[in-house]
């Protein structure tokens, strides 16, 4: 099987991102799909230190960096800048955002950027916690986790409330197009990237971006991890295209995997008993079903 | 009890040690840790409080707030970027007269994103109404917090208060701390009871509207009025704190062989330390050189920099940030407090340490130097230390 | 005594900041003054990171960098050549390197005149604590020639840091690897 990618490296090598990074790879595959016309801010974020340190960068396009809590209006106000000086034709303009600043710190901004609809693409990669100023809780950490603000002890302080679900919010926000993403899936992410560059307005894309350091599994299995996550439908790929629902991985009943495997890969959910872990299990079956009958009732037309 | 605490843990240990009932705050490099050490405290059983885990720092502020007005004794810790989030509510919390206690990592602001020592972000906040303190060590961290909360909830007071430790320098460093006993700590703060909460028995509302002819103003005035009642207040409780615990950090100002000293250093936070060391090296040729440590900022301890001035020949005023347009905010003010008096020092202005560029004992005698050989500031009232050209 | 500075070398996830807060905590014991810290800055897994340790026996005054350390201690030898580990180290100091090269070579390589002492941590690490973790054999390492701290404090503190979060197996490995340290290094 030959993966067929863009040739052209818009990220350079030589970054500053942990060994077995998710999210470095997932603006690796961004970049080559959105191609150099491209525009990028970054808030606070794990990717506010990646390209390097002044005057290095290892990122071939425009970029700005602006404060945590910013980025939708970041990219609303490039847009609009491009558009009055007539230069907005053929430029791609993307917030590249954590989990953090996308659904915690930058949400109000985010939710007055598509609502205002501008030609705007929000990218989240979600490595499920602040990584970059050291593991704490963000609101996209699943039930169960261990992190710095959620330390396990004998109290089993672990995270108790379920992700919140950013997709189903700005799906909610009736734009023209939303989606998941992973990098165990690259071809079908570049593709979903194209497709948002070529929409007028604005596109929210989701990637579960696996971070060894703070879930503390082995780097080499970012990739292995990432998959695994679709198998056992706790991050599926979907798209929501002028409301309608598409299941691009659609997993079978009898190919479903248990989430335990999934949990026992990581140091996080080490010590996660018995009765927690059924409840995610029961969790992610239930959400499975809604995106379901989501896909059989609003899908698109046979 | 004798601990190896950094700074941060020094301030996650003041808030349990005082015993802070809601605690609602962000996670911000490099204050992370004191986050991190409270949950890792109320985990294991250690620490009883509410710990809100917001989702920014300006819902961490304004949670505080509103819990403080529900009664709860309050503690929230911020950085830079994160303390400028909060701007907007910091001047809610004064005039609502919360005394909430907050720990600052001083850190620098982007852009360019910096995570190293830097004053910028507490001096743009000197207009907020709350009282400000640097601190130098580790130990000066935990011991401030406890007065701070005795000093803010005084009924004449009921202001807000910040305390400030320098990025990394303290943050992260590792210091020998005195753990004072909970029963000590309980007999010097008391409980929180403040005269006027939410109550459903006895319903009130907390800030409402207010025309020009009504009370805005005067509600105003009692803030001005409050600042100044915390003047001795601040004495009081050092002096409280010293017989109970042993320690004592000057008041407003920490004075350092300022005896008979010709020139005087004023500067703030852990940069303090170094220059002490160069006072000493020179002490030691006979130069009379001494270091007023600002340790009170808010409020601004004019009479004591009217002191200083009545013995000194020379104040050289370090400030780690800078006030654009104009000049050093520590400098500024102290050559206003002197406006009034009829012999005046030389006052010069040096600006240091921005985005954590390192305040070496060159730097200080750099500094020293040139203030030796000022003799007149009309053409060059302050300088820029260290710039690369 | 004076002031003792001594610069870790190591990378994110070793556990050099430890080693560094071991050896303070320790200093502590003996009725000395002290400072531990970090380099300051973002730590990645895997990117060379350095720690700081200052032991006087008066209280130390001083808030910022260590430009010229005493003692560098490297805990891990694929740094040689990509950090500049004697920066700052005079001829005076002291220099130790977690490798299986000797002294002489390391000597060579790095062209240092003063005191090298080198030691196979890591190995003693994976046959006591089964992890290449060599932070805590280095600091026995320290113990014997560094003469900051003995040996019994640095054991005592050993054992309350890792106390809460580690297994007493664990523990006591970690402990047995700072004794077969100590006994083994060389000059």
């Amino acid at each position: 099987m030959k993966i067929t990618l863009p040739e052209d490296e818009i990220m350079e090598k030589g970054h500053m991102a942990c060994l077995g990074c998710g999210g470095a790879l997932a603006m690796r595959y961004l970049l080559k799909a959105l191609g150099r016309k491209t525009m990028v801010a970054i808030p606070a974020c794990c990717w506010a230190v990646i390209p390097g340190v002044f005057p290095y960068s290892c990122l071939e396009v425009p970029l700005q960096y602006v404060a945590f809590e910013a980025t939708g209006a970041a990219i609303s106000g490039i847009e609009a800048a491009l558009k009055a000086k007539g230069k907005k034709e053929g430029t791609t303009v993307v917030g590249w955002a954590g989990d953090g600043g996308t659904l915690d710190i930058g949400i109000q901004a985010l939710s007055g950027a598509v609502e205002r609809g501008h030609d705007v693409k929000y990218v989240c990669y979600d490595n499920e916690a602040y990584m970059n100023t050291g593991i704490q809780r963000s609101s996209a950490t699943p039930k169960g986790a261990w992190t710095t603000t959620t330390p396990v002890g004998n109290t089993r302080f672990w995270k108790k409330t379920n992700k919140k679900n950013i997709v189903e919010i700005m799906a909610a926000h009736d734009i023209p197009y939303t989606c998941t993403a992973s990098v165990a899936y690259p071809e079908d992410l570049i593709k979903k990237a194209k497709k948002m560059k070529d929409i007028k307005g604005p596109c929210y894309m989701h990637i579960y971006a696996p971070c060894p350091t703070g879930w503390k599994y082995p780097p080499e299995k970012t990739i292995e991890l990432s998959r695994l996550a679709t198998e056992t439908c706790i991050f599926p790929i979907y798209e929501v295209t002028y409301g309608k629902y598409k299941l691009n991985k659609n997993i079978r009943d009898e190919k479903k995997k248990p989430v335990l495997e999934y949990l026992k890969t990581q140091g996080r959910f080490r010590k996660l008993d018995e009765e927690t872990v059924q409840s995610i299990q029961h969790y992610v079956d239930d959400e499975w079903i809604k995106l379901k009958k989501k896909v059989e009732c609003f899908g698109e037309e046979k | 009890m004798k601990k190896v605490l950094s700074g941060n843990a020094a301030a996650a240990y003041g808030s349990k040690l005082a015993r802070a009932e809601v605690i609602s705050a962000y996670p911000i490099t490099p204050q992370t840790k004191i986050v991190e050490k409270i949950a890792d405290l109320i985990a294991v059983g250690e620490f009883e409080t509410e710990f809100v885990k917001v989702e920014s720092e300006h819902s961490a502020m304004a949670a505080a707030v509103s819990a403080s007005l529900v009664g709860a004794r309050t503690f929230t810790a911020t950085s830079s970027q994160g303390l400028l989030l909060m701007h907007e509510i910091l001047h809610w919390a004064s005039a609502s007269r919360t005394p909430i206690v907050m720990v600052n990592i001083n850190r620098a602001l982007a852009p360019p994103w910096s995570v190293w020592a830097d004053h910028t972000d507490t001096v743009a906040q000197r207009d907020t109404g709350w009282m400000q303190f640097y601190c130098e060590s580790c130990q000066e961290v935990l011991d401030t917090m406890l007065q701070l909360y005795k000093i803010a909830e005084d009924k004449d007071v009921m202001l807000p208060a910040m305390l400030s430790e320098d990025a990394f320098l303290l943050s992260h460093t590792s210091e020998i701390v005195d753990m004072p006993d909970q029963d000590m700590v309980d007999d010097f703060l008391g409980s929180f009871e403040p005269e006027n909460i939410m109550d459903v028995d006895n319903p009130m509302s907390f800030g409402s509207l207010s025309m020009p002819h009504q009370y805005f103003y005067e509600f105003r005035y009692k803030i001005a009025e409050a600042m100044e009642i915390a003047r001795s207040k601040i004495l009081e409780v050092e002096k409280d704190f010293e017989k109970r615990f042993g320690r004592s950090y000057g008041g407003f100002i920490d004075l350092y062989r300022c005896d008979d000293a010709e020139i005087v250093l004023v500067a703030a936070g852990s940069m303090s330390s170094t220059i002490r060391v160069a006072i000493d090296e020179l002490r030691e040729k006979g130069e009379k050189i001494g270091l007023a440590r600002l340790r009170v900022f808010r409020p601004f301890p004019i009479e004591e920099f009217r002191e200083i001035a009545k013995k000194a020949k020379k104040i050289g005023v370090l400030d780690r940030s800078f006030c654009f347009g104009y000049e050093g905010a520590f400098f500024t003010e102290i050559k206003s407090a002197l406006f009034d008096i009829d012999e005046r020092p030389i006052v010069k202005g040096y600006v240091v340490g921005l985005g954590g560029r390192d305040v070496t004992l060159d730097v200080i005698h750099e500094i020293i130097d040139d203030c030796q050989a000022t003799t007149d500031t009309r053409t060059e009232p302050f300088k820029w230390i260290g710039l690369s050209r | 005594m004076g002031l003792l500075e001594i610069r870790w070398h190591g990378r994110g996830g070793q556990g050099v900041v430890t080693a560094s807060e071991l050896l303070a905590e320790a200093a502590i014991l003996e009725g000395n003054f002290i400072q531990a810290f970090p380099e300051f800055g973002p730590e990645r897994m895997g990117a060379p990171i350095k720690a700081f340790t200052r032991v006087s026996d008066e209280p130390i005054k001083i808030h910022s960098q260590v430009y010229s350390p005493d003692i560098v201690m490297v805990l891990d030898p694929t740094l040689i050549g990509q950090v500049e580990v004697t920066e700052g180290l005079s001829d005076d100091g002291i220099l130790f390197v977690n490798t299986h090269m000797s002294a002489d070579e390391l000597k060579a390589a790095l062209g240092f005149e003063g005191k090298i002492y080198t030691l196979d941590a890591t190995k003693i690490a994976m046959e006591t604590i089964g992890r290449p973790v060599a932070n805590t054999s280095c600091a026995g390492a320290l113990v014997k020639f560094g003469e900051v701290v003995k040996l019994e404090n640095l054991l005592k503190v050993t054992e309350e840091k890792f106390k809460e979060k580690l297994p007493q197996k664990a523990i006591i490995a970690n402990k047995a690897a700072i004794e077969i340290a100590y006994k083994e290094v060389t000059v």
